[in-house]
């Protein structure tokens, strides 16, 4: 024991720190194992295999999947799909789910049944409900007899432009109530005497609202933010119960690109497209963070 | 004054309600339809999908979108339930997979988001970026090599090629941590002091204290793995296999069971989250106070 005393940092806390990480390594044995062998190894795979050419067992290393796939049509129309999808949606669901949490923080009736009419989507399993949604989209459709009481035109809407927005609502539809508690613990968490003592300085409510609420939501906001993005990947699933592997061009996403590489093989192109779509995501998130780490900074 | 209040808070409340309704639609509507006949559905939607008829504008062509019977019956679960035995097969699929991995994620999360939450180790934070970026990919990003693996691991075909990597994703170590970093330091200190083991500290302290954590995960998990869709779609060849998610996307004709299915199939969810709203809402909620 001795002898090893010099390992161990002169101070206390150094190995203190020393015994924590043999003990946080016996927590995380189980989930680190399983988090590699599922998905650290098979990404670290995936990336390998975009830099090979052709599957014929081809080592040389180069980009050429890369330009390959940059010059698909299909790829660039499934990315930009993706990336419509997501710019159009999340600041969307931001401010209708902001929006009605700050409605529900007021005084209102019934709060608790209307927050659990909002959360129910939520919890109902997609394949349960895609029948209502194809009676409701349908070129005989209830939305298009609704139409045609105001004398509005049909519109087949996933066999035109408009399945952009179908897709749009079935998302908002099924996840406006997960932001909207998000949204209302952070109202909660805003002392009321703040809004007090701006009103006693003699703000206005618009100013009460950028100044206060929006400044303490920051932190919920980025929370939902993040979460917004994770879901819109997942609205994929909808769109492919209502509409399979090919739907209208205008909701072909990055998702349907690939399920269709891989069932056409081509694993050239699925690999590069999926790390391509990381770097993505990759971005996004970190621009995040630094955005609100910045902000942070700015309000101390 | 207190006049005014009120009538502001009743149109207030009629507003959001109006929205809840809206929200509430599709559900209600599989209920009420699920009650209908057989003959009603047909009547009633008999148009969908017939886009041949595109361009004809005739207005009796639209769907008859009914809120409620004519003549309520049970006919349809009847039918479903005893004449076609593959659905309660496909129903005790879907409860095969998702029970395993909300266990398993929950044994596996917790022990880890201890140590993340609440020791000090070598390549923590960078460690956990990484569960975070994982958790942000979809399903599709690493589909072949995920295939290659379960292949190896022969596990192709087998509930296990679903299932395993079900249990380590990473969801439940974000959610669970984001709880135990709210727990203040002096207990474990304590704790220690009272010279208990950290795996004792974890069971005695951590996990009574994130209770609430564990509901909204389990809720959430429930939710996402209930629905899966993509998944067994790749790994699982034998349609005698397959979850009722899948199969309930594939069926077509007959409303009635459509209806009956669908129904069948989200009450366990829509109950689950009626029994356990308050715990799950109270968990999502401190999930996303300290971002």
């Amino acid at each position: 024991m001795k002898k090893w005393f010099f390992l161990c940092a002169p101070r206390g806390w150094a190995r203190w720190l020393r015994r924590d990480t043999a003990v946080a390594w016996m927590f995380l044995a189980p989930s680190v194992v399983g988090f590699a062998v599922f998905y650290l190894i098979p990404f670290a795979m995936g990336v390998m295999y975009s830099f090979m050419s052709s599957s014929s067992g081809g080592r040389i290393a180069d980009l050429s999947n890369y330009r390959e796939l940059l010059s698909s049509y299909s790829f660039r129309k499934a990315a930009y799909n993706t990336f419509y999808f997501s710019v159009v949606s999340v600041p969307l669901m931001l401010a209708l789910s902001l929006g009605l949490a700050l409605l529900l923080n007021r005084q209102i009736y019934f709060r608790k049944w209307l927050r659990t009419s909002y959360v129910l989507p939520l919890v109902v399993p997609v394949a349960s409900v895609i029948i209502i949604w194809q009676m409701i989209f349908d070129w005989n459709g209830a939305l298009n007899y609704v139409f045609s009481w105001f004398g509005i035109d049909r519109l087949d809407w996933m066999k035109t432009n408009a399945a952009r927005n179908v897709v749009i609502a079935v998302y908002l539809w099924k996840n406006v109530g997960y932001n909207v508690i998000l949204f209302l613990a952070g109202l909660q968490q805003i002392p009321k005497d703040y809004y007090e003592t701006a009103q006693l300085e003699g703000a206005g409510r618009l100013r009460q609202f950028f100044g206060i609420t929006l400044v303490y939501l920051t932190t919920t906001t980025f929370f939902v933010v993040i979460m917004s993005i994770i879901n819109s990947f997942k609205v994929f699933r909808e769109t492919y119960l209502l509409a399979g592997d090919y739907p209208h061009d205008s909701i072909y996403m990055l998702q349907h690109y690939m399920n269709n590489m891989f069932v056409s093989l081509d694993i050239q192109k699925l690999t590069a497209a999926a790390v391509l779509m990381v770097c993505g995501i990759l971005t996004v998130v970190l621009g995040m963070f630094g955005l609100e780490r910045r902000y942070r900074q700015f309000m101390e | 004054m207190r006049l005014i209040t009120t009538i502001h808070k009743v149109l207030l409340t009629a507003l959001m309600g109006l929205i809840g309704v809206l929200l509430l639609f599709p559900i209600v509507i599989t209920f009420t339809n699920s009650l209908m006949t057989e003959q009603e559905l047909n009547i009633n939607y008999g148009e969908i999908g017939k886009l041949t008829a595109a361009t004809s504008t005739d207005a009796d062509t639209f769907v008859n979108l009914k809120w409620l019977p004519d003549q309520v019956s049970l006919s349809q679960y009847g039918e479903l339930l005893v004449h076609s035995p593959n659905y309660l097969l496909l129903f005790w699929n879907s409860v095969g997979y998702v029970v395993p991995i909300i266990i398993g994620q929950m044994v596996v999360a917790a022990l880890a988001a201890y140590a993340f939450a609440k020791l000090n180790f070598f390549s923590r934070d960078s460690l956990f970026l990484l569960y975070l970026l994982t958790m942000l990919m979809p399903f599709q990003v690493t589909l072949v090599p995920n295939y290659i693996m379960a292949d190896k691991l022969g596990l192709l075909n087998s509930s296990g090629a679903v299932i395993l990597p079900g249990v380590f994703a990473a969801f439940g170590v974000f959610m669970l941590r984001q709880f135990m970093l709210h727990i203040p330091y002096a207990y474990i200190e304590a704790a220690k002091i009272d010279g208990a083991s950290h795996f004792k500290i974890f069971l005695t302290v951590i996990l009574p204290m994130v209770k609430p954590g564990l509901a909204a995960l389990v809720i959430l998990l429930f939710v996402d793995y209930w629905n899966m869709v993509e998944q067994p779609l790749i790994f699982i060849n034998d349609p005698f296999k397959l979850p009722l998610s899948v199969f309930l996307s594939r069926l077509s004709g007959e409303w009635g069971t459509i209806f009956a299915a669908s129904m069948l199939y989200m009450s366990p969810m829509v109950l689950l989250f009626l029994y356990a709203e308050t715990f799950f809402i109270e968990g999502v909620q401190l999930s996303g106070i300290k971002g």
